[in-house]
């Protein structure tokens, strides 16, 4: 089952938490990502998502695969919107359940940071001063 | 030979353009990318891009194939 998906239409969270659902799960950790109105000191008025559509497809599912082999999971998810998104939608969506609540929480920590490290994905941001800018972290 | 590259972000504002298909004398994505930046402007030393073949992440010193897709990945920024 694909369990990594890019999405050029909004995400329905309590949707997406159904596809957690397993009967020896104890619960689940989700992680919602939203656009903010401001970056590093400027006003942000909206922002695009750019991916390579392909490749991101294939990093994200390799990364929750080695989620799984990581941790013990008994689902892992992840959503990333891709287009043109407003201040307050939300971005990213992650979603795992285990048996226990420390597991679930490292491993939905983990797999954020595994997405934004490594899925090809960018953010140009609006600037309210009419500017925009692809952002390219060097971390 | 000929490849098929696909420009993202910032590299396809500098480039004018988000692909192009372009007969070189470069094997591998090393000399290729040395080319495309040089004419591009292309603003990211080689170590803070990634390369990708026909979807796949590949090395800077793979061999390239007459046909191949080649993707020069800058810094991401998703999430």
């Amino acid at each position: 089952m694909k369990r990594f998906e890019l999405r050029d239409t909004p995400i329905d969270a309590a949707a997406e938490r159904a596809g957690l659902e397993h009967p020896a799960a104890g619960g689940c950790v989700t992680f919602e990502g939203w656009v903010r109105n401001h970056n590093e000191a400027r006003a942000v008025t909206r922002l695009d998502y750019q991916a390579y559509g392909a490749l991101a497809d294939n990093e994200g599912e390799v990364i929750l695969d080695e989620a799984c082999k990581t941790f013990a999971l008994r689902a892992a998810r992840c959503v990333h919107r891709v287009g043109a998104l407003a201040i307050g939608d939300m971005a990213v969506w992650v979603g795992v359940s285990a048996d226990h609540r420390d597991v679930a929480f490292a491993a939905c920590r983990w797999i954020i940071d595994e997405v934004k490290r490594r899925v090809p994905i960018w953010k140009n941001e609006h600037y309210a001063d009419g500017e925009s800018g692809w952002l390219h972290p060097s971390q | 030979m000929t490849y098929k590259l696909l420009y993202f972000a910032s590299l396809a504002d500098r480039a004018g353009r988000a692909e192009e298909l372009r007969d070189t004398n470069a094997r591998n994505p090393r000399d290729l990318y040395d080319e495309v930046a040089r004419e591009h402007a292309f603003a990211f030393a080689p170590e803070r891009v990634r390369v990708a073949v026909n979807g796949a992440m590949v090395g800077w010193e793979h061999a390239l194939a007459d046909g191949d897709e080649v993707v020069f990945l800058p810094p991401v920024s998703g999430g």
